[in-house]
């Protein structure tokens, strides 16, 4: 394999999976909370498709493809639901957001 | 050997290019405060893991993330950004300071935890890497992969992405009846 080996990829991927968690955590614009997640996700399928690589099994490019299609899901039910909220006149603030309620 | 070597370092300049530009647009989506600037720096974050997974040989992956991720999905971010206009604009962060403290200790314990687990369980097999064919993430190989070995996956798949569709058809038809009894500000 050139290059850089997969311990480095993997490294990559934890900061990755970290930026996002801090993002998750800090943020409270549901739309940045929504991007963080993202990263997250982005993170996990870096590894993934490391771990494909160094051990020669394409099924972890599967489970990527899989974690992609979860994600664009996601961020259907999100998004309409930041729309929803839009529409109500809520105020965007995920601390604020704490009934279910409409 | 000479072009070995040659090929080696220019495979280790991509991949230092694309793994800086990777975390430097992931700390640039969760620091700005602006989330239109968040999504462009996202459309740059995932760019430049598309290049990553090409040096993984992941060719289809990569045309698939730039595909559906950089495509589809960031346009229905910008979409839903631009819809909402300037009341987008929310405080950077808030609320007591022990819940920012709180947050990058969680964060970072995480970090640390990921980093822990992967070298207890990993360290020694992560030298050595397998060889692999010329055809080894292509789409040939991920289709057949797909309906052969993980074809349940690959419908499961497929109704997941149906019930999600279902889902922001209900969340979008509810909020336009709600919109009609509330009136506008």
């Amino acid at each position: 394999m050139n290059g850089p080996g997969v311990a480095w990829y993997l490294a990559v991927a934890g900061f990755l999976f970290g930026t996002g968690s801090l993002g998750v955590l800090l943020r409270r614009n549901p739309l940045i909370v929504l991007l963080s997640l993202e990263i997250m996700l982005n993170g996990a399928n870096l590894a993934l498709i490391g771990f494909s690589r160094n051990l020669g099994d394409g099924g972890g490019q599967i489970f990527a493809l899989a974690v992609m299609a979860v994600a664009a899901s996601e961020v259907v039910v999100g998004l309409g639901l930041i729309v929803a909220l839009n529409r109500k006149r809520v105020t965007l603030d995920v601390d604020r957001l704490n009934t279910l309620r409409g | 050997m000479l072009v070995a070597s040659v090929g080696n370092v220019l495979v280790w300049a991509v991949w230092i290019g694309a793994a800086f530009a990777c975390l430097a647009s992931g700390a640039a989506v969760v620091s700005f405060s602006n989330p239109f600037y968040s999504a462009l720096a996202l459309i740059g974050n995932l760019g430049s893991l598309a290049v990553l997974y090409l040096l993984l040989s992941a060719e289809f992956v990569a045309a698939a993330q730039v595909l559906v991720y950089a495509g589809a999905v960031m346009v229905m971010f910008l979409f839903v950004i631009a819809y909402i206009g300037p009341r987008i604009e929310s405080p950077w962060m808030g609320g007591p300071g022990w819940q920012a403290i709180g947050a990058v200790l969680a964060a970072g314990a995480l970090l640390v935890e990921i980093i822990v687990v992967i070298g207890l369980k990993a360290s020694g097999r992560l030298s050595h890497s397998e060889r692999i064919g010329t055809a080894f993430g292509s789409p040939a190989q991920v289709g057949r992969l797909f309906l052969n070995d993980h074809l349940l996956a690959f419908e499961i798949t497929s109704i997941v992405l149906l019930v999600a569709a279902i889902g922001g058809v209900i969340l979008g038809a509810h909020s336009r009846s709600a919109a009609d009894e509330v009136p506008p500000l």
